[in-house]
């Protein structure tokens, strides 16, 4: 596989859940889905949504693709989002979690510390299951692939940053 | 202000504990009727998932309950696969585990004390916030993490679920060149923890004093982290084999999670009793390392603590220890000859027990003659505190009952944190409710 040029920055991939709550486990799923397929040199990581970790993991990086599963009122499993972040500084507006702790601490806690990558791309998929239990609902484990393909192309493609 | 004298407070979403759950409060008539902790308890369905599995899974399975504490359930888990075993963990490989325990408390304690507690005491919404005008404190809680973790990507392989850990002890040990590096992180760490003490001293604490019975372990010598013989402050003493004759786990209507009794009344007359670090500081401050006492002297904390809110001190002088200790490990540490002794199944029953920076995590496994495991139980802090987080709420709730419900309600939830329930362990979303009539 042709890595991306070597004037590109670092880059990583973040898988956020859990795989024992169904549905949650679709961003370790990703991850495990793009081992070996991405170019050369891009970090993969596993995350359950921790801020200091997840910003540990892409702290310096000059691109992070986060891959979560999010609840949605009314929810259409399976259906994907991508939202694109530039690096903001101190003092941004910090986006709503409904969790205490999750990634959107994580970016206000990044953007207050300016531990921010340069580009930050997260993909959430809808959930229908965030049950205890393993495996995925057939809405969700049918959009690995296209998720996986979506995040490939952010690692080749024009929101990379150089 | 409103000051009804009936009304409901429920809260939805509490922030900045681990996991979800919800909080019930009920006012009638000027007195507190009702409190509730609502919570859901992934161990029970591990517990299930368990069953059928091999005895060499259950560290691997059980470290996927909390990301917070993996260690706790890797190590409890393998201390009771290993008394089935017969197999005796001892010397270099009990230190390697210890050292790899003390990753997971300054880890998970620096998380605690900087960005879930501290921004109470300061009167911040969240560590966010917090962040903005004091970067340089929240740089480091954050290099405290980051020294924990660097012991548990080093031991454990990679900081979260750590996968090097084994019934018998690792899949491998690293050599003391390895380990040099990790300790001039330690080193560099320490003067941090120490500030940290020196720095949540400073708070402003409210007067209260949580009565219940005391819970920990104990371990001669030195203070319990990853083995022990449990010990009450009311004088009982038994082993992890003892926990269920002694400890007895109740389904109540509200709740998933079962609660917790001591037997024998305790001291609060009906079974409630309180682990974590407030009991294991309590039961355990005369083990504490030379630094780490003074620090606790220094602080003011005096041989014992009862006050919750005070166990941010309390957790940040278990930093220290936890710093020392695996410092003091790494200085002694010779190479196992091999990385686990060996465990070979038989038909039994095991127990396991450790300090969770949460306080007590209790395993227990059956298996059979060829290792397949038949029944597991696992009984995790939060559940266990359940009852005496509910009592404390009750009387702290009386005693504020001329406050706003948002006043009460943003209290409520500060007196919660107190105990930093690990919701991950026992439930996720955390709500609040009071109900005033």
């Amino acid at each position: 596989m042709t890595g991306p040029p070597a004037s590109y920055g670092r880059a990583v991939v973040i898988g956020v859940g859990n795989e024992f709550r169904h549905d949650d486990g679709a961003g370790p799923a990703v991850v495990t889905r793009l081992s070996g397929r991405v170019p050369e040199g891009v970090e993969l990581h596993l995350s359950e949504g921790e801020p200091t970790r997840l910003i540990e993991a892409w702290d310096g990086a000059a691109l992070a693709v986060v891959v979560d599963a999010v609840r949605a009122e009314p929810a259409v499993p399976g259906r994907l989002h991508r939202l694109v972040l530039h690096r903001a500084g101190p003092g941004a507006a910090r986006p709503a979690s409904s969790h205490g702790l999750g990634l959107g601490e994580a970016i206000g806690l990044a953007q207050a510390l300016d531990r921010m990558p340069g580009v930050l791309i997260l993909h959430a998929v809808e959930a229908a299951d965030l049950g205890q239990g393993t495996g995925l609902s057939p809405a969700v484990a049918a959009v690995i692939d296209a998720l996986a393909a979506a995040v490939l192309r952010d690692l080749r493609g024009p929101s990379r940053p150089r | 202000m409103t000051h009804k004298r009936d009304r409901t407070l429920f809260t939805s979403g509490l922030a900045r504990v681990e996991g979800e759950g919800a909080m019930y409060v009920r006012v009638s008539g000027g007195h507190v009727d009702e409190v509730r902790l609502d919570i859901y308890e992934p161990p029970r369905f591990f517990e299930a998932f368990l069953r059928g599995r091999s005895y060499i899974e259950p560290p691997d399975i059980t470290a996927r309950v909390c990301g917070i504490c993996p260690v706790a359930y890797q190590t409890s888990a393998c201390q009771a696969i290993e008394d089935v075993c017969g197999a005796r963990v001892e010397g270099e490989i009990a230190d390697l585990r210890r050292l790899l325990y003390c990753g997971e408390w300054i880890g998970s304690h620096a998380l605690h004390i900087y960005m879930l507690h501290a921004p109470d005491f300061l009167g911040y919404p969240g560590a966010v916030e917090m962040a903005a005008d004091h970067r340089d404190v929240v740089e480091r809680g954050l290099a405290l993490r980051r020294a924990g973790n660097a012991i548990m990507e080093l031991l454990g392989g990679r900081a979260i679920h750590p996968v090097n850990v084994r019934v018998g002890g690792f899949y491998r040990a690293p050599s003391a060149a390895e380990l040099a590096p990790l300790a001039r992180q330690l080193r560099d760490a320490l003067p941090l923890a120490l500030e940290t003490v020196r720095w949540v001293a400073g708070f402003d604490f409210p007067d209260f004093t949580c009565p219940h019975e005391l819970l920990a372990l104990t371990d001669p010598g030195r203070y319990p982290i990853e083995r022990g013989t449990l010990v009450t402050s009311g004088g009982l003493a038994f082993t992890a084999a003892g926990f269920e004759q002694h400890i007895i786990e109740e389904q109540v209507p509200h709740s998933t999670a079962l609660h917790a009794r001591l037997t024998g009344a305790g001291r609060s007359g009906d079974g409630r009793y309180l682990t974590g670090p407030l009991a294991r500081y309590t039961l355990n401050s005369g083990s504490l390392p030379p630094q780490a006492a003074r620090a606790a002297a220094e602080a003011g904390l005096g041989p014992g603590c009862r006050n919750p809110f005070r166990s941010i001190i309390v957790r940040a002088v278990e930093v220290v220890c936890a710093l020392e200790e695996a410092l003091r490990l790494i200085e002694e540490y010779r190479p196992p000859a091999a990385p686990a002794v060996a465990a070979a199944p038989r038909a039994g029953t095991g127990y396991g027990v450790s300090e969770a920076p949460r306080g007590v995590l209790y395993h227990r496994y059956d298996l059979d003659d060829d290792g397949v495991i038949s029944s597991a139980r696992i009984v995790p802090p939060t559940s266990q505190n359940q009852r005496a987080i509910e009592d404390d709420l009750r009387r702290f709730v009386a005693a504020r009952l001329d406050f706003d419900d948002t006043r009460l309600t943003s209290e409520c939830e500060q007196a919660i944190r107190n105990y930093d329930p690990c919701i991950s362990c026992s439930t996720h979303f955390l709500d609040l409710r009071v109900d005033r009539r």
